[in-house]
């Protein structure tokens, strides 16, 4: 794998993350981390929609003609936001119910629009492949953040999904009978977003310093 | 449910942005002028309002009778997108001065949750036709209030000494946060208290 390559998969995960560098998708982001298990297939949604559509469009970057260029995007990202949806139906219930409208709603988180007209309509398929991929990853982290953050939190549990005789429910000490109800509602994500996004913000200036010290 | 009732679930029980997170994108992007943030507001408003409608009829007398009901997504950001655009078009020829305060903000309500999501909560709550188009008012007037007391605070908060880390976005997180505190006295007993249900 050349050097390149490497860069185009994990600029998304820090550099460049989504949810806390580039501020998209932010419905989602906050709507679906009540649970760690939401923001897991969430984030694979995601992730799987991304990867695809990327692909696809890819593809078609020389065939689509430049002023029909967002319908078409838009129509390719909804066909594949469509199987997920019926995917997730047929496999996984809970999750399906759990993420409710956001589930279709992927069709117009800014994130793969962006990717697609940033990216995927400029670059080989795959690059374009790598992109998605390492978007995806970022998203899917910066998701499992803010939900264990909030779920530990606000109800004292870690949700995942039940495998033979784990129920799926780690149960936090302490926490689990005094948790602070806030982190769960509305209020609480949206505070946690302000004071992580400061952290990137302090983190990255930081960064920035040492780089012109050295 | 009544007209009144849904009123007033969307605006302040269930409010699209400090409630149910449903297009925050542009609550974070454009709030931080009270002057476009009213013209993004009235556009929503504008937009959620028929799109519903539209959205509605298509579902029951076109997706419905040929069961496609698996196409919503596909047929509904479709008619969105077109919408908007036709929307666009009238508003230009009709009117000039309302194109101009609210032109710059049409192109961007495409990709908005708030519409398509609207759309679709009409749809899974079983809403009739007027009760749809009184859905997507108030899931827009909800909106308008919610930017517009957001882009209020922010001018405040430029002249306030804020940490640099904080600064611009962080700060605005930490404020809706402390807003949706507020929405939360409102809840589903205001609705009994008023005899609505």
């Amino acid at each position: 794998m050349k050097k390149s390559h490497k860069k185009e998969l994990t600029k998304g995960i820090f550099k460049e993350n989504p949810t806390f560098v580039l501020l998209l998708g932010l419905c989602p982001t906050l709507g679906v981390t009540t649970m760690v298990s939401n923001a897991i297939g969430m984030g694979f949604s995601v992730l799987f929609v991304l990867t695809c559509s990327n692909i696809m469009i890819s593809l078609l970057r020389k065939v689509i003609p430049d002023s029909v260029r967002i319908p078409s995007y838009i129509v390719i990202i909804a066909s594949f936001v469509t199987i997920i949806e019926m995917v997730l139906h047929a496999f996984v219930p809970d999750v399906y119910t759990a993420l409710g409208v956001f589930l279709p709603l992927i069709v117009v988180n800014c994130i793969i629009l962006g990717r697609a007209e940033a990216f995927a309509s400029k670059n080989t398929v795959f690059d374009s492949i790598l992109d998605g991929i390492g978007m995806g990853i970022g998203f899917t982290l910066a998701l499992i953040l803010i939900a264990a953050i909030r779920e530990i939190f606000g109800s004292g549990t870690i949700t995942l999904f039940p495998m033979g005789s784990f129920n799926g429910v780690i149960k936090i000490p302490f926490l689990n009978v005094w948790p602070i109800r806030v982190m769960t509602l509305a209020p609480g994500a949206l505070l946690l977003m302000g004071y992580l996004k400061a952290y990137f913000e302090f983190h990255s200036r930081r960064q920035a310093k040492k780089e012109k010290l050295a | 449910m009544t007209y009144i009732a849904i009123l007033i679930t969307y605006i302040f029980i269930s409010n699209f942005i400090l409630v149910q997170f449903l297009g925050m994108c542009p609550f974070i992007g454009v709030s931080k002028s009270s002057e476009s943030a009213l013209g993004m507001g009235m556009a929503v408003t504008f937009v959620t309002s028929i799109a519903s409608v539209v959205c509605w009829s298509v579902y029951q007398f076109l997706l419905l009778p040929f069961e496609l009901e698996y196409l919503r997504t596909v047929a509904f950001i479709l008619v969105i997108a077109s919408l908007v655009q036709l929307v666009e078009l009238v508003i230009r020829k009709i009117s000039p001065p309302l194109y101009k305060a609210l032109g710059i903000f049409l192109p961007l309500i495409t990709t908005n949750c708030a519409v398509l999501g609207i759309a679709i909560i009409n749809i899974d709550e079983n809403y009739g036709c007027l009760e749809s188009f009184f859905g997507g008012l108030a899931a827009g007037l909800g909106f308008t209030l919610a930017i517009v007391l957001m882009s209020n605070i922010r001018e405040k908060l430029d002249l306030a000494p804020v940490r640099r880390s904080f600064k611009g976005v962080p700060i605005a997180f930490v404020s809706a946060g402390l807003m949706a505190l507020a929405f939360m006295a409102f809840d589903k007993s205001l609705l009994m208290n008023l005899h609505l249900v």
